[in-house]
């Protein structure tokens, strides 16, 4: 099929960035969009144009480095897909496809379809994670029986592959479902609770910090997750967040 | 031809050698430890463990990551499992069996004390995991469950959902979060690392360039720890990430790292076929579908023609059609033969013409047997009377859909096929690369202070990986011994105070880094840097595949080495050095596959045997019931084949480290 | 508001509670105000709106609670609608929204502004009025003509078209923003768990019903007129 793109071309941070068409043609609708992607990248190489920057790694919808809003969506208009898991059968010959890079002030564009994620890092490095040493001599493993249930939401929590996709779509920037979902796995997890009331402060305080918005429960994140992610853990935030505000 | 020390502790039963080696080994005391710095390259299971572990210790770490974030590394893609002699389901697994099932799934080529230490801190590693909040399935009564895997006796296989690697990288990840937020880990996220700076015979730290603006990097440090995965890249199609690379193991093999046994190559049987030219990667299929699936193609050429051109579908073929090669030829293990036999077998079948799709490169992986077994299964359990032929198969895909639902999902996604109603299409897929870099016991290479961790050494794996060992083996690295081990030799560096970056070593270093990007920039040749990787990888993939040959292998070489020549002087880079440049950061790592490659290739043709994922055609049983199946030669070639670099990849001198098995009897890996 | 409000949840959760205090004033106005259609020609309405008229702790307690309500509600809408529009600097150039959300749901803020504007005209209509009487005037008596006034005073305002018109747009916004309104507020102080469903169709029914009731009492009274 042949296609029209419109991509954000933005040369760095700097840079003021603006929306540029492209057109490919014998695109395949088996291709992957990043396999589109990879086409056009060969074709302005041969034209002595620069390619289009985006982030990709995995390929295979796990690592989340991939980060392109389609068409006014997050991932494009797939459901449970990241980008590189998007297929062009998806689309129609002669379609126009706009290109964005994610958009939040907490996300700055490094390069063209390329952000700056690391605000997730730095409220990870604020209280994500239990403070156990790796020295192994920790009690076995089968001590603390834990629920299935429980386990399994945990689990359910825990596949957030930090790709952003929430705080794209979300109208409010906001990244609450990042931050729920983590909170969450460890809430959920007796080993997680000894410091739960500190980590959610902690957490949440670092993602206001980060400049993201305010949820106000569209539930356009849990749409737009290609892992699913219930908005049930941002209610489970709320509570652990309440929970240890009125416990000073 | 210098002889190797593997520094195994000699003089002590196998069991005792991790216990009474790390009684004796040489600390460093908690308060010099802050004046000892450490570089870790890579973030993945082995990296990042590593670095989150030194740095809980004490030592200042500084950790450098390509992508984005540590979370990001490959590690996350594993599905299966990780292993671990829990015995938790007392079925007799003990760390002897673990150790005995990894030496002979790894054909005899591993190291003894190695995999025994690796099997002996296995345990460790659920119990560290499980502290650090990783959600590991469980059974109903809380306890933790086991799933049993690649052909070993026992259920040892812990797993979280198909998401294991990615559960405990991000546990990994949490436990360096928490030293980063502590500031005893720098981080430096979408870094690469350009070479090793080696001072007075030690690695002493890094050039490394800032992906983000394109800044040249000087990063000293008391010791330099590589855990940058393997280099499955090198085939162009593999099932590693885009990013996967070999250069920061290549660098440190050029500066003096012994590189071993590189054509050890995992090709992964159960892979999503390619579709097109276009083809990026190749997505796996876990290993656990072999469980249930049958795999066949057509037993008549026209049939294969047919099914090609769309005129007929598999499902119209009877079972009379059907060529189930698998079963045919291993009775015994059917599909659940170890991972190169079946790759092999599969590749055999379409080298031959019949393989199903229109790149003549599939077989069919067919679940209609076990929705029907299972079918009437619950039918008999719900005491449904004549079930209709229609209710056995929707009750046969529930419990299929149960079982592998993500991964029947993702399969649709991929190919828009619905694999319930019709066979899965797969084929072999590069994926695990058992080669390596050099280490001895304590993990060094044979530069002094440069260490390998994880998927980045020669490791404990043999000439072929068994299921779910892989993160076991980073982890273990990473955790547990590392971090005990470096004490060892950072202990003669508590006097030596911070080390200078304004060195003529680094001054050196820097200027080959920066020249070379240089050239890449001012090149302006006429061939995209993914031309010369693709060419590589379709030289990799027929002549260093599943099987090789003599010929072929000398074809390689010299094929590859042609390449390259032809790759440094009309290789084109956009852009420009001093911004984000992925084409640039692209054409380093090419320019290291293009030179492991031929070494690949070297390797492969100076081991004429067959064993584990390396299948040499010249080397197969002539005869008996094993006639075509593949022929060790313990006599010729049980060692380790260490690669010394000596300017082109060709010119390599090899080194051999002879294997000894004290513990351990010899067998024949029989599946028939 | 200060340092208890620095949180972006204890925003959500202020904004939950005021939203749920003013549901139940909702609640309870429109109570009174179905008793103007019972046929009795408004015994019952005026004598429930002179008890909370008079009554001390409904004017001295109640009202000034819920005028901060109203007033906290509205302010603090805005506020967040400001950072959230600046927590994205740079606006996409295609964005289709409604691909994974309502409208109700992304246009909070609109509906909230037709809701000020149809409380600042109700507030003319009946508030000032009533504050002028009591509070200036200090009649007390609410008799008008010998008679309680209430129920005249309601009538007489639903004659002319335009402003029952406006009345009606205004409840169909009402009726939108409680759409998502209802539930969000619930979600916000963490309520989801297994009795959500439930509570989403009970949302809906209210955000329905009791913006389509006070349009009913308004038409009601407009096409009869006893006078």
């Amino acid at each position: 099929m042949n296609l029209t793109l419109k991509i954000w071309r933005q040369k760095s941070s700097a840079d003021k960035g603006q929306m540029i068409e492209y057109k490919v043609s014998e695109i395949s609708e088996h291709m992957s969009f990043l396999e589109m992607m990879d086409v056009l990248n060969e074709q302005l190489i041969a034209e002595g144009d620069e390619p289009v920057a985006f982030d990709h790694d995995c390929r295979e919808g796990i690592c989340g480095m991939c980060s392109m809003y389609i068409n006014g969506e997050a991932h494009g208009p797939d459901r449970g897909v990241t980008t590189c898991q998007l297929h062009m059968r998806m689309f129609k010959d002669g379609d126009t496809i706009t290109i964005e890079p994610f958009r939040a002030k907490a996300f700055p564009v490094i390069k063209d379809l390329v952000v700056d994620r690391t605000a997730f890092d730095r409220i990870q490095h604020a209280g994500g994670y239990i403070s156990v040493n790796t020295s192994g001599n920790t009690q076995d493993a089968n001590a603390i029986p834990i629920a299935k249930e429980a386990a399994d939401e945990a689990m359910d929590a825990a596949t957030c592959i930090g790709c952003g996709a929430c705080v794209a779509t979300c109208k409010n920037a906001s990244a609450m479902l990042f931050v729920g979902a983590k909170v969450s796995q460890y809430a959920l997890l007796p080993q997680g609770q000894v410091e739960a009331a500190d980590r959610v402060m902690a957490m949440v305080n670092q993602m206001d910090l980060e400049g993201f918005g305010n949820c106000t429960n569209t539930g356009a994140c849990e749409i737009e997750c290609p892992k699913g992610i219930s908005l049930e853990n941002i209610a489970r935030m709320n509570r652990e967040y309440l929970k240890a505000s009125l416990k000073g | 031809m210098a002889i190797l020390d593997s520094k195994v502790p000699q003089g002590v039963p196998l069991k005792d050698k991790w216990t009474t080696y790390k009684d004796k080994i040489d600390l460093v005391n908690p308060a010099n430890k802050r004046l000892i710095d450490v570089i870790v390259v890579g973030t993945g299971l082995a990296g990042g463990s590593a670095a989150a572990t030194l740095a809980e210790l004490g030592y200042n770490v500084k950790a450098f990551a390509y992508q984005d974030s540590p979370r990001r590394a490959h590690s996350i893609a594993a599905q299966g499992g990780i292993n671990a002699a829990k015995n938790y389901q007392g079925d007799g697994d003990s760390a002897y069996r673990l150790f005995y099932d990894t030496v002979k799934g790894g054909d005899y080529r591993s190291r003894e004390a190695n995999v025994y230490r690796l099997a002996e801190v296995s345990a460790n590693i659920i119990d560290q995991c499980v502290a650090q909040g990783v959600p590991f399935a469980r059974d109903y009564g809380g306890l933790l469950d086991n799933r049993s895997f690649g052909g070993v006796l026992v259920s040892r296989t812990f797993y979280a959902k198909g998401q294991t690697g990615q559960q405990l990288l991000l546990g990994a990840y949490s436990a360096m979060n928490r030293q980063i937020a502590r500031g005893k880990i720098e981080m430096f996220n979408r870094h690469e690392m350009l070479d090793v700076v080696i001072v007075d015979g030690k690695a002493r730290g890094i050039i490394a360039r800032n992906l983000v603006t394109g800044e040249i990097e000087r990063h000293s440090a008391h010791a330099v720890v590589i855990g940058s995965g393997g280099y499955g890249n090198v085939y162009f199609l593999s099932t590693n990430a885009m990013g996967s690379n070999a250069t920061a193991a290549w660098k440190i093999h050029k500066k003096g790292a012994y590189f071993a046994n590189p054509c050890y190559t995992q090709i992964h049987p159960t892979c999503i076929p390619r579709s097109g030219d276009y083809q990026s990667k190749l997505t796996l299929m876990s290993e656990s579908l072999r469980n249930d699936g049958r795999i066949w193609v057509p037993k008549n050429m026209d049939d294969v023609m047919a099914i090609r051109e769309g005129r007929k579908k598999p499902t119209e073929l009877t079972e009379d059609e059907r060529d189930y090669y698998l079963e045919r030829r291993y009775p015994a293990f059917g599909n659940l033969v170890p991972r190169d036999v079946a790759s092999r077998a599969a590749k055999e079948r379409c080298d031959a013409g019949y393989g199903v799709n229109a790149t003549g490169e599939a077989v069919y992986l067919d679940f209609k047997s076990a929705i029907q077994r299972y079918g009437k299964e619950q039918a008999k359990l719900q005491g449904i009377d004549n079930p209709s032929a229609a209710k056995i198969i929707e009750l046969g895909e529930a419990i299929v859909e149960a079982k592998y639902g993500n991964l029947f999902q993702m399969y649709e996604k991929i190919v828009d096929e619905n694999p319930y109603k019709t066979p899965m299409m797969i084929y072999p897929a590069t994926h695990y690369t058992m080669g390596g870099i050099w280490v001895d016991y304590n993990l060094m290479t044979t530069i002094p202070g440069c260490y390998a961790i994880g998927e980045a050494n020669f490791s404990d794996h043999g000439a072929n990986r068994l299921g779910a060992s892989a993160l076991m083996q980073g982890l273990a690295d990473g955790y547990f011994v590392l971090p005990y081990t470096i004490g060892n030799y950072l202990s003669n560096d508590i006097r030596t105070g911070k080390i200078s970056t304004e060195t003529k070593e680094f001054d050196a270093a820097e200027k080959a880094v920066t020249e070379r990007l240089d050239f890449f920039i001012n090149n302006k040749g006429n061939h995209s840097v993914d031309y010369y990787h693709k060419k590589l990888g379709k030289i990799m993939w027929e002549k260093c595949g599943m099987s090789r040959n003599e010929a072929g292998l000398k074809d390689a070489m010299k094929e590859i080495k042609a390449l390259r020549e032809d790759f440094w002087k009309n290789v084109t880079v956009p852009g420009a050095s001093n911004e984000m440049n992925p084409e640039l950061e692209k054409a380093g790592r090419v320019a290291d596959f293009l030179e492991l490659g031929e070494l690949f290739a070297k390797d492969a043709l100076e081991r004429n045997e067959s064993c584990g994922g390396h299948f040499r055609e010249e080397s197969v049983e002539l005869d008996g019931l094993q006639k075509g199946e593949a022929k060790r030669n313990d006599k010729d070639y049980a060692y380790v084949a260490a690669w010394e670099y000596k300017g082109e990849p060709a010119e390599a001198v090899l080194h051999k480290e002879e294997l000894e098995f004290k513990d351990i009897e010899l067998k024949q890996r029989s599946y028939k | 508001m200060g340092g208890l409000l620095k949180s972006s949840i204890a925003r959500k959760v202020a904004m939950a509670l005021s939203a749920f205090f003013l549901m139940f004033f909702l609640l309870q106005h429109f109570a009174i105000n179905l008793t103007s259609i019972f046929p009795n020609n408004g015994a019952t309405f005026n004598e429930l709106s002179h008890f909370m008229g008079t009554n001390p702790l409904v004017q001295y307690a109640l009202q000034p609670v819920l005028i901060f309500g109203v007033v906290f509600h509205f302010v603090m809408g805005f506020i967040l609608e400001i950072k959230n529009k600046n927590a994205r600097a740079v606006k996409y150039a295609k964005n289709n929204g409604g691909a994974n959300s309502t409208w109700m749901s992304r246009n909070m803020i609109y509906s909230g502004l037709f809701i000020l504007i149809f409380i600042v005209i109700h507030f003319i209509d009946f508030w000032f009025p009533e504050i002028n009487t009591k509070f200036i005037k200090g009649d007390w008596t609410g008799m008008h003509n010998g008679e309680l006034r209430y129920f005249h005073e309601l009538q007489h305002k639903f004659t002319a078209a335009w402003r029952v018109a406006l009345y009606c747009v205004g409840f169909v916004f009402l009726g939108l923003h409680l759409l998502h309104g209802f539930n969000s507020a619930f979600q916000s102080v963490g309520a989801n768990n297994k009795y959500t469903n439930g509570l989403k169709t009970f949302g809906k029914i209210y955000a329905i019903a009791i913006p389509a009731g006070f349009v009913i009492i308004a038409l009601f009274h407009f096409f009869n007129q006893s006078h």
